[in-house]
């Protein structure tokens, strides 16, 4: 399947968005994020961007105050994630224009609606910057 | 979407909350807010709803539980203006799964949403059922979606969206999806120029080719064809290159799809294939942009992996070597991670293994890099590359790194080099010091079986016997020496340590002080190997020590009465033996050699001959280099036949226990079937996803055959009877004419395995899942033992835990091949935060050429094994029986159709769930009284106390008192209690207790001060 899930979460620990491309109940995704949070974010500059836990390996990025954390199957292609969260962040900072955390704090739904531009039930659809925000510019023109 | 206020005021009231309380507090509050609102749901408008919609979800992404408000996010599907319907969509994918009763509601509306003309309409409905859509949607949509992926009047933006759509009906139902004559649509579709298309057509393929690739040969041109026009970047938009690379993710997918075909056969194909394959590695030079230089290595990697499976030319391969060597020594660390994940994966499937031997020195650096990342890399490429020629380097390598290894990884480590020392040990004497190393620095890590196997090696070979005395006694004269090591010791002094006699400081005196000064520090399993030790001691003092004798026997004097059965049994029956005179040295005589007997059973167990997946995941020709001082093992059997056993058979892991279960295996075979156990294949072959979805983890409660048949009997599979919770599920998921038969019943096992620690969980003709498990307090720790049986690899192998809301479950890293004959073994930690009778379940599958296997397996960890037994004193029983007043923490229950059993039957079952029978607390003979205590993660220890009144006038019914501090752990421990009691599993049949089962002795008169007539008033 690919991208099991999407998580942004502040240096506090604090979680920005979360988007889940399998079930899990409440109780397991709160576990999951404590768990993966306090793994990666103990991890330092000269370290690798991969962490393995349970069945999942975790390709993570950190920018400024904010990781981008992604949950994929153990056989994907670690590099092509790791360059996917930088085009998600590239294709946000677009949009916002120099991207920070409160942009996508106060504007989740945006952000959201990026990530269902992008990612599909955990596959890559799009990687042109220019497809991807177009329903949002639609959107925004019509309002 | 602009706007919102309510929603930023509300996020950054939250943001401005001081501590989590506070936090909650104001989720609190807003979540009444939001349903009050909800409930005069008419004189909101679109917006508002929009809005709480959205506060929902932010809500829930904090973590907090919303249930409520689901009916409102669906209903803003049919919206009619974007907005709205968006957050609806979005909402309904974010807080519902596919089996949510909701969301059958909206198929109508998702339905017009798709086959309607507005397009962005189109692409919010194909996003959601591709994100959740079940089978519903499947039956009713996926003729629709399928017509829209080929449709030349859909604009790409909507087919590419079609196409993931289509993917995850086609993936969760494969029955109801019917791809038959796709290949053409497929090779079709590869054709496409937009590359938004062509990326999701992509992923497409790669589901139906890792199905079924023969029906696909059409699209492996197209792929080459698309991965040469990415490479050369022939015709690639702006918009689609990534610092001026062509889509790289597309050009791994495509790489992806290509490693589904086993070869390629036209010659032109081949050659394209090879020369963009040639100019990716040859052509991607290290950059100075990470972001390009990330990109260039994620094609470059999967570029190998293509070229790993193709098994190409030797050239090529031995480049793929030298780039790898390359990455391992690089200073960037995420290369250097991959370099050591693929050349472990190149490990596997080629053979390439001297080449990668040169790079021994830079891996075992890597074992010691500071990122734990990196190190596991590293333990595992040295575990797969080790054999009789540098097995001691890496075993010694390891046991360097044991000293400074992180928690985490000590116990795997400790496995790992067990398992290569006894793999390729040189000379035995080598593979004593490594047990005893390992013992010495990683005690609380090596099990029983491990230092068994010394005791075997050292029984079975002569010239090693006073080499490992010898050893044993220098790690006694250290200061702080680990339990196991007293036991290892305790035996090879008392068996061997005559032999060292003459040598200073070995007198029998001695070598009896060094020993016994350990006997205080040591827990009552220890101590009767240690009076075991003496007595041997004893018997070989020539000649007799007068003084030794009376202090022996002045020990085995105190611990006569000890309340521990099998310390007092050792203790009379050794001092009885002593009195025997020369008799006793016949008794105490040195043990016989005994390998062959494990050997034997082995043959025995038809299926499992020479191939029983008793051996380390190592490739068969290293396997076949095993002709090393272990096999002096087997020319001790006693039948003098030349075993065709390998000698990894008489692996470390082999619990004698499991076998037992093995004669079990014929009539537990029909009787499988009879409970409907095995679901044959049938014309429609279900899906494994099938059962998941509809039951989840409870698949394994209902009759499977029940459940693939038709949803509605899902529920009733539910509410059967006894038989079908014993049920389990095995579903091949493609036709085939020779269905995968489990050997022996899969629920017998589990239930046996509820009693004891290891043992075989399942077992086909291809493969054997053993389990090994220990426990300590609320924490355990399992280990999967997968042994391949075959001599072909099992591959695409995945084991997913699904653990119950009271377990903490992290399964280790299980690779995606297990080579031939070889076994992995991936550690499952556990920890239990509440009492609780559910149960985890392993979904493990694997593929042995075409046959898919997939079966949902309830692992032990079950409520039992977080109690330890305890014995309670009328002192402590009655204040504590009084304390706990009533329900909910003091329950009673008339039980009904108990299976009738004697009562030391039923003393007998309580005991070995570790519930302990406390003898002569209750006055009455017809009653049992038993305490012991859980752990969980979240409390203290907790005593619990139990009573049964039985009515010898009727044994199919009883009363149950059941007590703790807790009420939820009273209810499960009662209910598991009472399951335990009403149907009794067949196969375990719980091994006696030495202690005497208390019931059994009448207590005909009672004294007016005994604490159990007390009792009896108070319990009545």
């Amino acid at each position: 399947m690919g991208i099991r899930f999407i998580l942004m979460v502040n240096k506090q620990g604090q979680t920005r968005l979360a988007q889940y491309y399998e079930w899990l109940t409440l109780e397991e995704r709160r576990a999951l994020e404590g768990e993966i949070v306090r793994k990666c974010l103990a991890r330092n500059e000269q370290q690798c961007s991969f962490v393995e836990h349970r069945n999942y390996k975790i390709v993570y990025r950190r920018y400024a105050s904010l990781f981008f954390l992604v949950g994929v199957d153990n056989d994907e292609n670690e590099l092509a994630i790791l360059e996917f969260i930088h085009l998600l962040v590239e294709t946000m900072d677009r949009h916002f224009g120099n991207v920070c955390e409160l942009d996508i704090m106060f504007h989740l739904e945006k952000a959201h609606f990026m990530l269902e531009e992008m990612v599909m039930n955990g596959s890559v659809v799009e990687t042109s910057k220019a497809n991807i925000l177009s329903p949002i510019q639609l959107m925004e023109k019509a309002s | 979407m602009h706007g919102m206020r309510g929603l930023s005021v509300f996020i950054s009231e939250i943001r401005n909350c001081q501590n989590k309380e506070q936090e909650r507090l104001r989720v609190d509050k807003e979540l009444g807010n939001v349903r009050n609102r909800f409930k005069n749901e008419k004189v909101l408008t679109p917006y508002d709803k929009k809005k709480y919609v959205w506060k929902m979800l932010y809500i829930y992404m904090l973590g907090y539980d919303v249930d409520f408000g689901h009916m409102e996010a669906v209903s803003l599907i049919s919206a009619p203006k974007y907005p709205e319907k968006q957050v609806g969509y979005i909402a309904t994918s974010c807080l519902l799964n596919e089996n949510h009763d909701f969301l059958r509601l909206a198929i109508n509306t998702v339905r017009n949403d798709i086959i309607g003309r507005n397009e962005t309409f189109q692409c919010l409905a194909l996003t959601m059922v591709g994100n959740i859509g079940g089978r519903d949607f499947a039956e009713s949509l996926a003729p629709d979606v399928q017509k829209l992926l080929l449709s030349s009047s859909c604009r790409p933006l909507v087919r590419k969206k079609a196409a993931l759509c289509l993917l995850r009906l086609y993936r969760k139902n494969p029955d109801i999806v019917n791809v038959d004559g796709w290949a053409d649509r497929m090779s079709q579709l590869l054709d496409e120029r937009d590359l938004g298309v062509l990326t999701s057509s992509m992923s497409l393929l790669v589901a139906l080719v890792s199905n079924n690739h023969e029906a696909y040969w059409s699209c492996l041109p197209k792929c080459v064809k698309t991965l040469e026009r990415l490479a050369r970047n022939q015709d690639i938009p702006q918009e689609y290159t990534y610092y001026g690379i062509p889509s790289p993710w597309l050009q791994v997918k495509t790489m992806r799809a290509l490693q589904y075909f086993p070869t390629i056969e036209d010659p032109h194909t081949r050659r394209t294939l090879f020369e963009v394959l040639q100019r990716i590695l040859m052509g991607t030079d290290v950059v100075k942009n990470v972001n390009k230089n990330n990109a260039s290595h994620a094609v470059l990697f999967e570029a190998l992996a293509l070229v790993m499976h193709l098994d190409a030319e030797k050239e090529m391969m031995s480049q793929c070597v030298a780039l790898l060597g390359k990455f391992i020594a690089v200073r960037e660390p995420n290369i250097r991670y991959l370099g050591l994940e693929n050349m472990t994966r190149m490990l596997m499937v080629t053979d390439v293994q001297e080449i990668i031997k040169r790079h021994q020195a830079q891996i075992i650096t890597s074992l010691k890099d500071p990122d734990v990342s990196i190190r596991r890399r590293a333990l595992d490429l040295l575990y797969g590359m080790c054999d009789v020629t540098n097995a001691k380097d890496i075993v010694e390598e390891l046991l360097q790194y044991l000293s400074s290894a992180d928690f985490t990884m000590r116990e795997e480590l400790s496995l790992k080099a067990a398992i290569l020392a006894e793999k390729f040990a040189p000379d035995l004497s080598w593979y004593v010091d490594v047990i005893l190393q390992l013992i010495d620095k990683a005690g609380d890590f090596i099990s029983d079986d491990i230092w068994f196997r010394v005791v075997q090696f050292v029984t079975n070979n002569d010239d090693l016997q006073p080499y490992a005395a010898a050893k044993v006694k220098e790690y006694l004269d250290k200061s702080a020496v680990h339990e196991t090591m007293v036991k290892v010791s305790a035996y090879i002094l008392g068996e061997y340590s005559h032999l060292l006699a003459r040598r200073p400081g070995c007198s029998p005196k001695e070598i009896f002080n060094l020993l016994h000064e350990k006997l205080p520090t040591v827990s009552t399993t220890t101590i009767p190997i240690l009076l075991s030790a003496y007595a041997k001691i004893l018997m070989h003092t020539q000649p007799p020590d007068q003084e030794l004798q009376s202090q022996i026997w002045a020990i085995f004097n105190k611990y006569e009465s000890c309340i521990d059965a099998e310390i007092q049994q050792r203790a009379v029956e050794y001092l009885a033996l002593c009195q025997k005179g020369a008799a006793l040295m016949d008794i105490l005589a040195e043990m016989p050699k005994f390998p062959e007997r494990k050997s034997s059973l082995i043959k025995r167990a038809e299926y499992s001959e020479a191939d029983t997946a008793e051996q380390s995941a190592i490739k068969l020709r290293a396997q076949q280099q095993t002709s090393n001082a272990l096999v002096v093992t087997d020319q001790h059997s006693a039948n003098g036949a030349t075993s065709p056993v390998p000698v990894g058979q008489l692996s470390l892991v082999k619990v004698p226990s499991m076998i037992t279960t093995e004669n079990d295996t014929s009539s537990d075979h029909t009787l499988s079937q009879q409970n409907g156990a095995l679901s044959n294949v049938d014309p429609q072959p279900p899906s494994a996803d099938l059962l998941s979805d509809i039951l989840g983890p409870l698949a394994i409660e209902g009759p499977p055959d029940a459940t693939v048949q038709s949803e509605n009997n899902a529920a009733s599979g539910l509410e059967g009877g006894s038989d079908a919770i014993d049920g389990s599920a095995i579903v091949p998921v493609e036709e085939q004419t020779n269905t995968v038969q489990p050997i022996g019943n899969i629920a017998e096992r589990f239930h046996a395995l509820c009693l004891k620690d290891s043992g075989v969980l399942y077992e086909d003709p291809y493969i054997q899942v053993g389990i090994k498990a220990e426990w300590r307090g609320h924490h355990g720790r399992l280990v999967l033992f997968l042994g391949n049986k075959n001599t072909a690899p099992l591959v695409s192998v995945q084991a997913i835990i699904l653990p119950p809301a009271h377990l903490k479950m992290e399964l280790s890293l299980v690779p995606d091949t297990i080579p031939p004959r070889a076994q992995v073994q991936c550690p499952l930690e556990v920890v239990n935060l509440r009492p609780s009778r559910d149960v985890a379940v392993l979904d493990f599958s694997y593929k042995f050429g075409t046959n898919m296997v997939n079966v949902k397996l309830r692992l032990p960890a079950v409520l039992n094994k977080f109690l330890q037994p305890i014995q309670v004193s009328a002192e402590e029983f009655f204040p504590q029986w009084r304390s706990f007043s009533g329900p909910p923490l003091k329950l009673q229950e008339v039980i009904r159709g108990i299976r009738p059993m004697p009562l030391p039957e039923m003393a007998n079952l309580l005991n070995s769930f570790r519930i302990m029978i406390c003898p002569g607390l209750d006055p009455n003979p017809n009653n049992l009284v038993a305490s012991t205590t859980f752990y969980s993660d979240s409390k203290p220890a907790m005593l619990c106390l139990v009573r049964i009144e039985t009515d010898p006038a009727d044994r199919t019914q009883l009363r149950m008192t059941l007590a703790s501090g807790d009420p939820t752990l009273t209810f499960e421990l009662k209910e598991f209690i009472k399951e335990q009691l009403i149907s009794i599993p067949t196969a375990p049949r719980a091994p006696a207790p030495a202690a005497a089962p208390p019931a059994a002795q009448p207590t005909p008169q009672i004294p007016p001060n005994d604490p159990a007539a007390i009792l009896a008033g108070l319990l009545s």
